[in-house]
């Protein structure tokens, strides 16, 4: 009985009590909101998550590193806890109320505690409880942290995702394809662009290649150098490029900024460029009823 | 003349990514259009901030940059100065020269910023780091090339 070894320290102690009630806490938490939320399939399944965060909360108290957020003995159910809290999360709880739903497994696991010792007052068993009530803020700080590494996972899927989808390559005609380019050209993005247009260029045989920069805020000395080099590659592999959508303000800019675009065959709208692209190849367009005569 | 409502006379941003320059560019593009600024210019001021925030964080392995509003009176204007404590400039006029690079770029940053705007000031010095200043004014013509050559 823990009270008569009073010579074993108070993480020894809560240890060897999380060890010897792993079931009755793990029977108890599965009822808590935090795991009856996350495992709605079954409860076997709840008690089972419950019993390996008594395993490692043991372990951590074994350790003595009572309020260490990094410590080792966390480690295997970190994993679990991460998921559980992104699941609460997607259902629309706030970390606060995470936060808060961690704080509600320490209730019934100090009752249990409490209910060990004959004399739950003496100095000993209140250290006990405080050791465990650490312990246990220590358990929700651990969550918070694996709740907020997965939102920054999720924002670096995110901006990847974005890189890919902003640069789609469209096929405008027989031949010719077109970028429309929107949003901050950095290295990462221009790099994408390049290698997107290549492969277009490639599949569908296009010999006319139109980069659209209507949406691109700011042209500087770098983002020019990204649209050179594309257009270079692109000549590499028999396709002409146009550059198109500059606007004034944007013109102005660049012929003062000293960047010299004429080995860049430019428009002012897509709608020029591919006009341009289409009577390269030979392909003239006229208005239905205007008949043989319009030209 | 009243400062722009809802914009503090001054904003210091840090540099040191690549997202920190879109937020300069951001906030060049704000600040502008909240002082008068035309399109044109906007665009050239926010194209000047971009040059000179990337040297910043090539060159000088990342720094600060600060945006005033200036209003001297007659027009408003706006400084923006770019603070790093990277290894400064040895040749400055070399470095300003159109084509001259050390990084790979078109050479263009420092000399076609300055050609963006209306006043235009280097201090530098080898080891020490660099600072470069420019300030553009609202209702004054563009001179079209403030120091051909």
């Amino acid at each position: 009985m823990p009270e008569q070894d009073v010579a074993e320290s108070a993480p020894q102690v809560v240890s060897a009590f999380l060890e010897q009630r792993r079931e009755q806490i793990a029977q108890r938490w599965a009822d808590a909101p935090l795991f009856r939320w996350v495992f709605t399939v079954s409860r076997d399944e709840a008690v089972e998550a419950c019993k390996l965060v008594v395993d490692a909360l043991s372990e951590v108290a074994v350790s003595g590193r009572l309020e260490d957020v990094a410590t080792a003995g966390f480690a295997p159910v970190r994993d679990q806890l991460g998921r559980m809290a992104q699941t609460r999360a997607r259902a629309g709880s706030t970390p606060a109320q995470i936060a808060g739903e961690v704080a509600g497994l320490r209730g019934p696991v100090i009752e249990l505690l409490r209910a060990e010792f004959t004399d739950p007052d003496t100095p000993h068993a209140q250290e006990c409880v405080l050791a465990l009530t650490l312990l246990m803020g220590t358990l929700r700080l651990v969550v918070m942290e694996t709740a907020l590494d997965a939102n920054a996972d999720l924002i670096e899927r995110q901006r990847q995702q974005l890189l890919e989808v902003a640069t789609p390559v469209i096929k405008l005609w027989e031949g010719t394809v077109a970028v429309p380019l929107i949003g901050t050209l950095d290295s990462a993005r221009s790099q994408i662009v390049m290698e997107s247009l290549l492969e277009a260029i490639v599949d569908q045989r296009a010999r006319y290649a139109i980069l659209d920069i209507t949406g691109v805020p700011t042209v500087d000395s770098l983002v020019a150098q990204h649209l050179m080099k594309t257009v270079a590659a692109a000549r590499l592999m028999g396709a002409e490029c146009i550059v198109s959508g500059i606007r004034p303000a944007i013109a102005q800019t660049i012929v003062q900024l000293g960047i010299d675009l004429g080995s860049v065959l430019t428009r002012a709208s897509l709608a020029d460029a591919l006009a341009y692209a289409l009577s390269r190849q030979g392909i003239e367009v006229s208005r239905a009823d205007a008949g043989a005569s319009a030209r | 003349m009243m400062r722009p409502s809802g914009q503090a006379p001054a904003t210091s941003l840090p540099i040191g990514s690549d997202a920190d320059l879109a937020w300069v560019r951001q906030q060049v593009r704000q600040y502008a259009a909240q002082l008068g600024f035309g399109l044109v210019q906007q665009t050239k001021l926010v194209t000047a901030a971009s040059e000179l925030a990337r040297n910043t964080l090539v060159h000088g392995g990342g720094g600060q940059a600060e945006i005033t509003a200036l209003d001297d009176g007659r027009s408003r204007g706006l400084r923006m100065r770019f603070t790093d404590q990277g290894p400064g400039i040895r040749d400055l006029e070399l470095a300003m020269t159109d084509g001259y690079t050390t990084g790979g770029g078109l050479g263009l940053g420092l000399s076609g910023a300055k050609r963006l705007v209306h006043e235009f000031h280097v201090d530098t010095e080898p080891g020490r780091g660099t600072t470069v200043t420019a300030v553009a004014w609202v209702t004054q013509v563009p001179s079209s090339r403030p120091g051909a050559g």
